[in-house]
């Protein structure tokens, strides 16, 4: 029974070191292939055209929706104290430093993610990919590592969208809607919003987290089981497991960034 | 590989939009229009007691911000608050310039409060401020309040 129990917990930890190091394993490879998009820049442009420029709509939409509502919220709350004037503080700080980098992540592995985890997962399936190796091209270099790059690219070029986007349909619910004064609303989040404490520590967020999504969602496809079920699984712990990192790492990074 | 021109354009617009976004993002959501980019010069003030001033904040001559507050430590042989300014050089001050910490409104956050001086000799880097007025403490003066009070 005790002991039993002890396989089991043994079993279990072996096999998380053997992901981490199959992981590992997996992003070594992938780095070491990279010089290859040098020559071959094409299949970069077309992975940011499915991984990025069809991403763009739902970032658009998203950002419009979360500025209005941010604007409504801080509204109802700083209009107690007289502070309406600080609603642009209070929307753009919160969109550049957190919202803006999560959001955009989280999205971006159920928008991006999934699909490039579906679609590596269905190559390896059908065999594509053996056949690739068959042929002496290295799928790595020539499937795996321009889906990554491009993932990292776009993620953060989607965030300052969503963080643009947000802040102006914040700005628009505020001054046509509300009546903040629209001076206030610029001058305040000018004097308070710093370009190297906040914006550039929000893009390094955004490129973490580009690493973080794209990085599990090109290793889940890799390592799918071959089936249909298999490939289903894979899609949906792409997705959890990305989930969960970001809101992790977000905690881990503003504690490092913003944390006193 | 051939693509389509289309696709190309799009990821082209794409780049581009990002691009763009950055830079409005840049110049009309923080403040790097003010002056991060210019040159700045630093000089220190000592105060008996900074109550509850903090790093970045702002540093103001007659209401107008000339720069913020970079640096706070304790000086243990002055037994004093040692506070850096980083100020923009656009602003020249004399070297009998007072410093005041003042709280912006009843529950703001608090600033420094320069007072030009007289003297024609400025300040440059790595200069004292020697005129320093302390933060005002709530808890000291209901204690002195207190004490009158009582020896009445």
């Amino acid at each position: 029974m005790i002991l039993d129990w002890l396989q089991n917990m043994g079993k279990s930890s072996l096999n998380f070191f053997r992901k981490i190091g199959q992981f590992s394993l997996f992003l070594f490879h992938l780095l070491s292939g990279l010089n290859y998009l040098f020559f071959r820049p094409r299949l970069l442009i077309k992975e940011i055209y499915s991984v990025g420029v069809l991403s763009l709509l739902i970032i658009i939409f998203s950002g419009l929706f979360v500025g209005m509502v941010l604007s409504l919220l801080g509204y109802v709350t700083l209009v107690d104290f007289g502070a309406e004037g600080s609603l642009g503080v209070l929307v753009s700080l919160s969109l550049v430093r957190e919202l803006g980098p999560v959001l955009t992540a989280l999205l971006f592995s159920g928008r991006a993610g999934s699909a490039l985890t579906a679609e590596i997962g269905l190559m390896k399936a059908t065999e594509q990919l053996a056949s690739m190796e068959m042929m002496a091209v290295d799928p790595m270099k020539r499937i795996i590592a321009p889906r990554f790059i491009a993932g990292i690219f776009s993620l953060p070029i989607l965030t300052a969208i969503f963080i643009l986007v947000g802040i102006y349909s914040s700005f628009l619910v505020g001054s046509l809607w509300l009546g903040v004064d629209e001076g206030s609303f610029w001058s305040q989040m000018q004097s308070k919003v710093e370009f190297q404490h906040d914006l550039v520590n929000g893009f390094i967020k955004s490129f973490v987290f580009g690493i973080v999504v794209t990085g599990i969602a090109v290793f889940q496809g890799y390592t799918a089981t071959p089936t249909s079920a298999g490939v289903s699984e894979a899609t949906t712990r792409s997705v959890v497991h990305s989930a969960l990192a970001i809101l992790g790492l977000d905690f881990i990074l503003t504690s490092i960034m913003f944390g006193l | 590989m051939r693509l389509s021109k289309k696709t190309e354009i799009m990821v082209g617009i794409f780049v581009l939009l990002g691009a763009i976004s950055v830079i409005l993002l840049a110049l009309n959501v923080s403040n790097l229009s003010n002056f991060s980019a210019e040159k700045t010069y630093q000089i220190k003030a000592y105060f008996d007691n900074i109550g509850g001033l903090r790093t970045r904040a702002k540093v103001s001559m007659s209401g107008v911000k000339i720069g913020r507050v970079s640096h706070i430590t304790y000086h243990p042989e002055r037994g004093q608050a040692e506070v850096t300014l980083t100020l923009n050089p656009k602003f020249k001050l004399s070297t009998d310039t007072q410093a005041s910490i003042y709280t912006a409104g009843l529950l703001g956050e608090q600033y420094i409060s320069l007072e030009p001086g007289a003297e024609d000799d400025v300040l440059t880097t790595g200069n004292i401020i020697t005129l320093t007025q302390s933060a005002m403490v709530l808890e000291e003066i209901i204690g002195k309040v207190m004490v009158n009070l009582t020896s009445k």
